[in-house]
């Protein structure tokens, strides 16, 4: 940290002019917008019920999501089963509120190892251009232009259908407009003042890079992260849906609508829950993506 | 422009060509022998599945697996499934192709018609119950899966109502529900985008100075604004029909469509690589065609994107 602490005229060192001092009361003004934007409080407040509800789920159920009651298959909503019974008799209750533990963990984890390839990988493109640039450039580009979900049915086929697979193919598959967004910044970035500041003090690449550069990208992925951990989510439901996500008899929302979808002449209840479920869930991460984008900058404000 | 066309198209081939090495490499990672499924519970010797591997030349090295494969590819030919013998594959895919085609392109008009016009409506009357109407609608549109809105449709107008086929493609009543359910998501994701790209063409210079000028409100809007509004929504929708053909996938599924998604669906549930390699490179040479016309539709139009 010492290393480019250089006295400046009038007292400051390079370091509090280039950061921390305004970073402080720009993180006040960012949450304050954020908190003017009542939708996204909304869907902040829906978000933390759902952790909430995914941590302590064997508190929370009334019943085991596992627990089979043979007499009561496809039972309606009574005031034992306030959602009714499955096809198997299972608390339909009990199951979604531990089918919010597969979405919170692939829609949190996948979008958290996307994040971390793309900003990577986008970083290391613009920050040395040239052959490096080409090549993960081209790789983005291959990314970008494979039908996604595709890919996913695909990959999660041929390493076989769980919950960590699924993670790690969803964020394997989805960091690549990551590090087209970070290419473009980091491009602008690196010749600013600040960075020619940071080498002149002796930083090497990897300290410029890591410590000046991708910090100051990072707002817009941020945005783009919340608004993706939706899509993420839906992606997880429909690969569990098709019988290529978490496997069974794990409760996920996809594959309890998969159950409903085979009953669904005789006990059409079991397909209406889990559906809302996956929306609220994914409208919360939406409003917050959207909160944060107002907050984070102002001029795309729509 | 000629060179910047050039230079897109190499890259559009090289794009084509990562996909198909790195589709044809995932699938080399892929358990489960496809001639074992080929010959199910059968009773053969190993010096038959040796045969039957050096007939469909499954002996050789992956290099010339792909290159024989990449090289009858590119002369049109597919080849024919192993799984489902001696059907060809290019008329599998086609068949295939032509029912999501079908679908897709309805719903996409339906989506365009409608939410064009709502997002520039909602523009205009920014801050208007209309504006935070369809604003609300958009956003659900957005968050609701769209097979689960099409199972929902099922109970509804064919198990309670009894009024729509719910699966299969023989009526045209059978086309209304997958074409809707596929027209929502489309139609949320662009109003909000019209409406986007409207109020930021209505806070630019000229927009003041027409109205200054004193000319019709109802000119303004059509001849100014909206004309510069469409722009970027042309790009995206150039972008998303690129898709839209990947994204029928479940909702094919939920319907039975006898479409790509359900098709590319099935192949990979029974292990039938050959037709998956194919939808997937079909698929790309979509995307890839589309966003070179799309960008070039965009220079047209817009002359500054030539200038750059």
């Amino acid at each position: 940290m010492s290393g480019h602490a250089i006295p400046q005229p009038g007292g400051v060192t390079l370091r509090e002019a280039t950061q921390p001092q305004q970073q402080t009361s720009e993180r006040r003004r960012i949450l304050r917008r954020f908190m003017r934007y009542k939708p996204g409080l909304v869907g902040l407040g829906i978000i933390i019920l759902l952790v909430t509800l995914a941590v302590f789920a064997p508190w929370i159920a009334p019943y085991s999501p596992e627990e089979i009651n043979t007499p009561l298959r496809g039972a309606s909503p009574s005031s034992n089963y306030w959602l009714g019974n499955d096809d198997i008799g299972r608390d339909i209750l009990s199951r979604l509120i531990y089918g919010s533990r597969i979405a919170l963990i692939v829609g949190i984890g996948a979008t958290a190892i996307a994040v971390t390839i793309g900003v990577t990988v986008g970083a290391l493109a613009g920050y040395f251009g040239g052959k490096v640039d080409f090549i993960l450039s081209r790789l983005v580009d291959t990314l970008m232009a494979f039908p996604l979900l595709a890919l996913l049915l695909t990959l999660s086929s041929v390493f076989g259908p769980s919950l960590r697979n699924v993670v790690v193919v969803i964020g394997l598959t989805v960091w690549a407009s990551y590090a087209r967004l970070v290419r473009a910044e980091v491009l602008s970035l690196r010749e600013r003042d600040f960075v020619l500041a940071a080498r002149a003090s002796g930083a090497g690449d990897r300290r410029i890079i890591f410590r000046h550069i991708v910090p100051n990208a990072l707002g817009p992925v941020i945005v783009i992260a919340s608004l993706a951990v939706g899509g993420v989510i839906i992606l997880e439901s429909a690969l569990s849906f098709l019988g290529l996500g978490v496997s069974r008899p794990t409760a996920s929302w996809g594959t309890m609508l998969s159950d409903g979808r085979e009953y669904i002449r005789n006990y059409p209840h079991i397909a209406i829950a889990p559906g809302v479920a996956i929306t609220i869930t994914v409208l919360s991460f939406n409003l917050v993506g959207d909160g944060l984008r107002d907050a984070l900058d102002p001029r795309q404000r729509e | 422009m000629l060179t910047y066309l050039i230079q897109r198209l190499l890259q559009g081939i090289l794009v084509i060509f990562l996909v198909s090495l790195l589709t044809f490499f995932v699938m080399q990672l892929a358990p489960g022998d496809p001639v074992r499924l080929l010959v199910g519970e059968a009773y053969v010797t190993p010096e038959q599945l040796d045969l039957i591997r050096a007939k469909w030349g499954l002996d050789q090295p992956w290099y010339v697996q792909y290159w024989t494969w990449i090289s009858n590819l590119v002369r049109g030919d597919l080849g024919t499934s192993i799984i489902r013998q001696g059907v060809p594959i290019s008329e599998m895919v086609s068949d295939a192709a032509s029912m999501t085609l079908r679908l897709s392109v309805m719903s996409f008009l339906i989506a365009a018609c409608i939410a064009i016009p709502v997002g520039v409506l909602a523009a205009i009357k920014r801050y208007s119950w209309f504006d935070y109407g369809s604003m609300l609608g958009s956003t659900l549109g957005v968050a609701v899966p769209n097979y689960w809105i099409g199972l929902m449709a099922i109970v509804i107008f064919s198990v309670q109502l009894g009024w729509l086929p719910p699966y299969g493609a023989d009526s045209w009543r059978a086309y209304i529900l997958p074409v809707i359910v596929l027209a929502i998501e489309e139609m949320a994701a662009l109003a909000r985008l019209t409406r986007g790209a409207t109020i930021e063409v209505m806070g630019q210079d000229f927009v003041t100075t027409s109205r200054a000028k004193g000319l019709a409100p109802r000119i303004v809007i059509v001849r100014h604004i909206v004309r510069n509004a469409l722009l970027p929504v042309i790009t995206i929708i150039g972008y998303r029909i690129a898709f839209i053909l990947s994204g029928t996938i479940v909702v094919e599924t939920v319907f039975a469509w006898p479409g790509l998604g359900r098709l590319f669906y099935n192949s990979i549930q029974s292990h039938d690589f050959q037709v998956v390699q194919a939808i997937v490179i079909l698929l790309t040479v979509i995307v890839v065609v589309m966003n070179i016309l799309t960008d070039l539709t965009y220079a047209i139009i817009d002359p500054r994107v030539r200038v750059r």
